[in-house]
């Protein structure tokens, strides 16, 4: 889609607007005839998404079908993936979940061709203004869907993120044309500043602030980085986003740009996102080709030009000065600050360093101004957060919802409960750094002071939530494998105490810990924090901290009981089966790989416990009718 | 060197050539590769060798040996094409310019191409580099002067600095690379046969009648003497009898050691004072232990002309005495008393009688060193020379054409030789391959050759090969290398039994006297 | 302009852009530190200098972090003390820091910081990596598990003598010092410049020859200038009964050289006490060399250079000084020369 002619050159905001008028998203510009937008993003793919695209153009083309295809991004509802909407002149777009390849003919000949939707695959239509479908709930009133906002997210499953055009037509490059024509670089700050984003990212610094510091930096050349190093384990927020509306983000960068003054920047982006890298690379030469980057944008003076830096996926390249230094060509390690990036960053030049989801929300701030985007959140957090809500919840994914939400909303009303109706233990926030808050804390508002004050974080967005058969003990050790491994190994109390911190866990779980043990944590965590270089090891204690602090008799049971009361650790629990309840019917004999189980054909089976490994494969095995098998 | 080693961190661009920096002055190189890397400076390399500093060069030239006043002046003619020059220096601090002007007009970036080999547009590129830098320094050392056109290299690039404006300020000038500890302090010291110490000319009578009032001697010889090279000369023909040779080893550090063998041969008297017994040692008729610098008292002075204390930390090994030590009781000996208790009292001589050192005793240089000129007790030293106006008033520019080396490759003898040092050696060897670390790393002579000329004279890596000249043959072992330029082949002179001075020629510059030892032609064949 | 800031509840007034470090020290307060060296920019790996800075949720390392004004500081809180201390017994239960095997005993950083810190007893259990020595080469003796990860080498190889051969490999307790590939010094592009040995707080980085030849508490320094190259460093011949045993230098010996040195000026040491050197003067006689006492081999001398002249004028004599000699030793020569021969054919290879 790149314009090869300079006749096709944006010089001015008309210029913007005549390519608005003469493109139309798919849904109205379709509206006169069939076609169906395909979801592309990773999850998609993943979920078989590109042979489904394969079927629909197969099966079209033989049928002889004029209806268009277009690939588009993810709205979020990932565990229904692949989802595929399919429209008919005159009525609203009707989406199918999980359409897989197998299923593509059905659709094609019953809805495409026989116009009838097919009911039993079909997930809700859309709320445009088109004659509802009686047979089918409405997309905004799917309780997935009914309490997010979407800001970031908005054009994500509704445009191609390889075509810029749909992303003018969604007033894409407006906000950037009406800076740089009518606004000054600190206009553009106030309004930021005024609508209280704050850094999404994780610590929540307020980005005008931030962008403040660097335009008052004296120094010159100034750079902006955007950050796409998304590196918490089961996060996708900035994947989806560039993945789904890349142009968004380029739009939030060169905002940004303008407003601190800076002509380079740089998008940090992992090399394990090849189809976001991809599309962001798209995206760059489309808006270049159409000079809205590049010298001289619209007209104005502005220079601005983006180059894509890939990472190599060390967790710690998310903190601004490792990412920096990996920028510079060096090892992702942290530094000091003070000096901070907006006083001293990449290559020693004031920096400004924003996240994906951070700078994808200013087009929207400058377009629409900062009360409106008041409006969503709390006061102190405004606008909309994203999260990717992963575990043992039924509907995981991704969603996008106003700021001050209580994670009861999110795990319950959004994620719709606990997976197989299990009882709720905990919910986990920030990615593997943030804490560990129990259910009397569900009530609480998703904001950056409360989930700190809770013990918690923010983090970039991520949401896991445990379940009644999860050991927390075992949780905050598992969290510590992944952030000791993670450490980038510069100081000790990171590298070591963290290492530390996880044989203490480690033995506790196995049983060998100590009546000390209790108050060793407590004091190696604390420090950690205190004196750790980088946020990571400031933050990595967070788990075993809000254990110590919400789920302390869990801890002790390990302790003092040698129990662990979720029947997880496996030195602390034991296998028995009993006789009373034993029909002899010999599957948990055929289960267990060691031969631990005693017992013929109609003689009661029994555990010998000096074979047993405690795989729990004899409990998983015994019929639930029967429920011979218990642990203890 | 005009400026200081820790000005080279300041300078904007940095001009490299005849010096294998990192090699040969590793410390020193270190500030020229932090001026590139930490602040920005430009890096302009010129040498045939890809050497390690050439990682970090903005700008690589790499001209055929013995073309300098070529390329120097092809810079020069860019930078005046360009109005990179800097007209007011050149007005108000210089003179000679127009000849200069008129000589490289020549020198076009094609013809420069045509001698030197380097591409005019890399010859353009480089003099925009050093032409726009604020400040540039000069950094050479034997890579140029050793040469049949030694003093007209040097001066081509006196002429570059001046033209830019580079002498007389900070964080530039015209550096020459002292190779060995001392050379600075010998030549200051009068070593050296038309100047008694601080480069008073033996030829001025006012200097003579000084010299001899400070030494109480009824006068002075009034001629020049002879050059180390005219010496053996001398000995060959009979005029000279007689040689005392103090640390050092011309035997190996030579060019035409046969022809030198011979000269040395012919003496009525050799007495050689050094450390160890060495290839010189060998063929004396007298040889006197010396002590090495760790076991006397006494100064240096440093390629930046900075005086330095020399520390006794042990006792001489068995009867072994300082050097000073011998000569002051040789000349007893002969009738001049030299009753010197320390070399803190020579120094308060040396002070008295000239007038750099006049400000320099022990007391002062006892925790850093002083760099002369240094005049008088209370001056601080000299920083950079030529503040403000030259010591001859005007800066004076020569103008120099380009002349092709005496010997290039034929036929016969189809490959260049270029000679010098490697990292872990130094000089004749008789320190480092003594040292078990140096040793540990590079125990032989090793050639260097380019991949095509290996294969053109079918030669394999780590083969023994001999290389023959007109002068003599020897024998080294091949190493194939992306740090030879093709047609070019590197020798080091550490090791006796590959002593490559018997390939290399005796010609001479003619106002220095310098052997152009960096360029031959030899042929190479697998031994 | 001044900044002005309070530090133990000391108020301070020092340049801009200085360090807390910097600024407590001109003021007298003293905060230990580990990977700081003024010789390296600062990196504020160790945590050993931190310092609670009020208004800021973490401790800081001082040696990093400038100077503000209004700053609140200080440097041995309980906080700041508890931090440090666990940084410490982290670091000694990490490798194998056994005092009394190690050739930096009495000159360790590690060892100072624990006896400071009054540490007595392990607060965990040692988990000595295991690797084994690099002993690839005769100059640098590598312990890796001596390393404390202070990344003083690092720093040392990139940032002072820009040679770009060592830095940090792996992560999290995985890390360690690396060559590209993980090779050994002697495979490595290593130049042996020593940079990095200088400049190891402990023991995992020693002079291989050094090794046994005399503790830091034996060795007496003596400053001289180094008889290599020009440059003139400034260095420090380390003598134990009578023998030079190791060369360093130090960042406050100043020009030219701020405590680096080349790998000849560190390594190449030991020809001062080989076996080869003379040991007294010879004359020939009949072909071959016998020693003989200094009368008679000056008388020999004086006697002949008399004798050519009075025969064949002065000159007929010359003299060859030395590059390698002392000033002092040059100036006698050329007066000798000149004065005593009566000749100016004096030279010295300046040109060679």
């Amino acid at each position: 889609m790149t314009p090869s002619s300079e006749a096709r050159q944006i010089q001015t905001p008309q210029d913007l607007l005549k390519v608005k008028e003469r493109t139309a998203l798919p849904a109205v510009a379709e509206s006169h005839r069939a076609h169906v937008l395909v979801g592309m993003n990773t999850c998609g793919i993943a979920s078989g998404a590109r042979e489904t695209m394969a079927a629909l153009e197969k099966e079209i083309s033989q049928r002889g079908l004029h209806t268009r295809i277009y690939q588009t991004g993810c709205v979020g509802a990932c565990f229904e993936e692949p989802l595929v909407d399919v429209a008919l002149p005159g009525q609203p777009r009707v989406t199918y979940r999980n359409l897989t390849a197998d299923k593509v003919a059905r659709v094609v000949e019953e809805h495409l061709v026989g116009g009838r939707v097919v009911a039993d695959l079909a997930l809700c239509q859309s709320p445009d203004g088109s004659a509802a479908l009686p047979v089918l709930t409405r997309y905004d009133e799917i309780p997935y869907n009914a309490k997010q906002q979407r800001i970031v997210l908005a054009n994500c499953g509704l445009i191609d993120p390889e075509n810029i055009d749909h992303y003018i037509a969604a007033d894409g490059y407006v906000a950037l044309a009406t800076a740089v024509t009518e606004m000054s670089p600190e206009e553009v700050i106030g309004v930021v500043v005024d609508s209280g984003l704050r850094g999404r990212g994780g610590a929540g610094f307020p980005t005008g602030i931030k962008w403040r510091f660097t335009r008052h930096a004296a120094r010159h050349p100034k750079y902006v980085i955007c950050n796409a190093d998304e590196g918490d384990p089961g996060a996708f927020m900035d994947r989806s986003v560039l993945e789904g509306d890349p142009h968004a983000v380029l739009e939030g960068l060169a905002l940004c740009g303008y407003a601190v003054g800076a002509e380079e920047s740089y998008i940090y982006v992992r090399a394990e996102y090849p189809v976001a890298v991809a599309r962001l690379e798209k995206a760059i030469d489309q808006a270049r080709g159409y000079g809205l980057l590049g010298r001289n944008i619209l007209g104005s003076g502005f220079n601005f030009e983006i180059k894509i830096k890939m990472g190599a996926g060390a967790f710690v390249c998310g903190e601004e000065t490792a990412l920096m230094a990996s920028i510079e060509g060096k090892r992702g390690m942290p530094r000091p600050r003070p000096p901070f990036p907006a006083g001293s960053g990449l290559w020693g030049q004031p920096t400004n360093i924003n996240n994906v989801e951070t700078l994808a929300n200013v087009p929207a701030i400058i377009r629409n101004g900062a009360p409106w985007y008041k409006s969503f959140g709390t006061k102190e957090s405004t606008g909309t957060k994203v999260f990717c809500i992963t575990g043992k919840v039924k509907n995981s994914g991704l969603i996008e919802v106003p700021m001050g939400i209580s994670l009861r909303e999110i795990i319950f009303d959004i994620g719709g409960g606990i997976l197989n109706d299990r009882a709720f233990k905990a919910v986990q926030t920030g990615g593997p750094s943030g804490g560990v808050l129990p259910e009397s804390l569900l009530g609480l508002p998703v904001d950056y002071q409360a989930l700190a004050q809770a013990g918690s974080i923010m983090g970039s967005g991520g949401v896991v939530i445990l379940d009644e058969t999860t050991c927390m003990v075992d949780v905050a050790r598992y969290f510590l494998t992944f952030t000791q491994t993670e450490s980038c190994g510069k100081c000790p109390p990171c590298r070591e105490g963290l290492q530390r911190l996880y044989a203490m866990l480690d033995r506790i779980c196995k049983g060998q810990g100590e009546a000390q043990d209790l108050d060793r944590l407590e004091v190696l965590s604390r420090t950690i924090t205190d004196s750790s270089l980088c946020g990571l090891g400031q933050t990595a204690p967070n788990p075993v901290l809000t254990v110590l602090r919400y789920f302390r008799d869990e801890i002790e049971a390990h302790v003092v009981d040698k129990r662990c009361p979720a029947g997880v650790c496996p030195e602390l629990v034991s296998y028995f089966i009993d006789p009373e309840r034993c029909t002899a019917c010999g599957l948990c004999k055929k289960a267990c790989p060691v031969d631990a189980i005693a017992g013929e054909k109609k003689v009661v089976h029994s555990v010998i416990q000096e074979k047993c490994i405690k795989c729990g494969a004899c409990f998983d095995a015994c019929p639930e009718k029967f429920s011979a098998v218990y642990r203890q | 060197m005009t400026n200081s080693i820790a000005e080279i961190e300041g300078a904007k661009a940095i001009l490299v050539t005849g010096s294998n920096t990192t090699e040969m002055h590793p410390v020193l190189s270190t500030y020229v590769k932090r001026a590139v890397r930490q602040r920005d400076a430009k890096l302009i390399l010129v040498d045939p060798r890809r050497i390690a500093l050439q990682r970090h060069a903005t700008k690589w030239l790499r001209p055929k040996p013995g073309t300098d006043v070529a390329w120097i002046n092809g810079l020069m003619h860019v930078i005046l094409e360009e109005g990179l020059h800097d007209e007011a220096y050149i007005r108000e601090r210089t003179e000679g310019f127009d000849t200069v002007r008129e000589v490289v007009k020549a020198y076009t970036p094609t013809a420069v191409e045509q001698i030197t080999g380097i591409p005019a547009h890399d010859l353009v590129a480089a003099a925009r580099l050093f032409g726009q830098a604020e400040r540039a320094a000069v950094l050479y050392a034997m890579g140029i002067t050793q040469h049949t056109t030694g003093t007209d290299n040097v001066k081509s690039l006196a002429n570059l600095t001046l033209l830019t404006g580079n002498v007389g300020v900070p964080n530039a000038g015209l550096n020459p690379l002292r190779g060995q500890n001392n050379v600075q302090g010998a030549c200051d010291m009068g070593a050296l046969p038309n100047v008694y110490s601080g480069y008073q000319q033996v030829a001025d009578p006012a200097a003579r009648e000084r010299m001899a009032q400070g030494w109480q001697l009824d006068g002075l010889p009034d001629t020049p003497g002879r050059t180390l090279t005219e010496i053996t000369e001398a000995a060959l023909a009979g005029e000279i009898r007689a040689l005392y040779i103090v640390g050092e080893n011309p035997m190996l550090s030579d060019p035409d050691l046969t022809h030198l063998e011979k000269a040395l041969r012919k003496l009525d008297l050799l007495v050689v004072q050094d450390i160890f017994h060495t290839e010189t040692a060998q063929v004396a008729h007298v040889v006197l232990p010396g002590a090495s610098f760790a076991e006397k008292d006494g100064t240096f002075t440093n390629t930046e002309r900075r005086v330095q204390r020399v520390r006794q930390a042990v006792a001489p090994p068995g009867d072994a005495r300082a050097d000073w030590e011998i000569i002051s009781e040789l000349s007893t000996r002969m009738g001049y008393e030299m009753a010197y208790e320390s070399p803190a009292q020579i120094m308060d001589e040396i002070a008295a009688v000239t007038p750099s050192y006049g400000g320099i005793s022990y007391a002062r240089i006892e925790r850093h060193g002083l760099q002369w000129p240094c005049p008088s007790p209370d001056h601080p030293g000299t920083t950079f020379l030529h503040k403000g106006q030259f010591a001859r008033g005007r800066g004076l520019f020569h103008a120099i054409e380009y002349q092709a080396p005496p010997e290039v490759p034929d036929k016969e003898y189809p490959l260049y030789l270029s000679t010098g040092r490697v990292l872990y050696h130094w000089h004749t060897g008789s320190m480092t391959r003594r040292s078990a670390g140096m040793v540990d790393r590079v125990s032989e002579c090793e050639m260097e050759i380019s991949a095509a000329d290996a294969a053109r004279f079918s030669i394999a890596d780590g083969a023994p090969v001999r290389v023959r000249s007109r002068r003599g043959e020897i024998q080294a072992k091949a190493k194939i290398t992306n740090r030879a330029v093709e047609g070019t082949i590197f020798i080091p002179f550490h090791f006796a039994e590959s002593a490559v001075n018997v390939l290399t020629h005796g010609q001479r510059d003619p106002v220095a006297k310098i052997p152009g030892i960096k360029v031959c032609a030899v042929h190479v064949e697998a031994a | 302009m001044k900044v002005k800031l309070t530090i133990d509840g000391k108020e301070i007034a020092t340049s801009h852009g200085n360090t807390i470090l910097m600024a407590a020290r001109r003021a007298g307060i003293e905060i230990p530190t580990l990977c700081y060296h003024p010789r390296l920019p600062a990196s504020g790996a160790c945590r050993v200098c931190v310092v609670e800075i009020e208004g800021r949720a973490a401790l800081g390392a001082s040696c990093a972090i400038p100077v503000a004004d209004d700053m609140v500081v200080q440097t041995r809180s309980p906080r700041v003390l508890e931090a440090r201390k666990l940084a410490i017994e982290l670091l000694l239960a990490s490798g194998d820091h056994n005092c009394l095997t190690c050739q930096a005993n009495g000159a360790c950083g590690l060892q100072e910081r624990a006896y400071e810190l009054g540490i007595e007893t392990l607060a965990f259990a040692v988990q000595s990596p295991g690797y084994p020595k690099d002993n690839s080469n005769k100059m640098i003796e590598r312990d890796l598990n001596k390393c404390i990860l202070c990344g003083r080498c690092v720093r040392a190889c990139n940032d002072v003598q820009v040679n770009e051969v060592l830095h940090i490999g792996h992560r999290g307790g995985k890390a360690k010092i690396v060559t590209a590939f993980d090779r050994s010094y002697g495979d490595s592009q290593c130049v042996f410049c020593g940079e990095c040995v200088a400049l190891c707080p402990t023991g995992a980085l020693t002079e291989a020859g050094a090794k046994f030849q005399g503790r830091p508490w034996d060795l007496k320094k003596v400053r001289t200038t180094c008889a290599y190259c020009g440059t003139g460093c400034q260095l420090d011949l380390n003598v134990h009964k009578g023998r030079v045993v190791k060369v360093t230098s130090d960042y406050h010996h100043g020009v030219p050289n701020f405590g680096s040195l080349c790998t000849k000026g560190r390594f190449a040491y030991d020809f001062i006490h080989h076996a080869d050197r003379l040991t007294t003067p010879l004359i020939r006689e009949k072909g071959a060399l016998r020693e003989v006492g200094w009368d008679e081999a000056l008388e020999r001398v004086a006697g002949q250079f008399s004798e050519i002249k009075a025969k064949h004028g002065p000159h007929a004599l010359a003299v060859l000084a030395s590059a390698r000699c002392t000033n002092e030793e040059n100036y006698l020569l050329q007066k000798f020369t000149r004065g005593v021969l009566g000749t100016n054919n004096i030279d010295h290879c300046a040109r060679l």
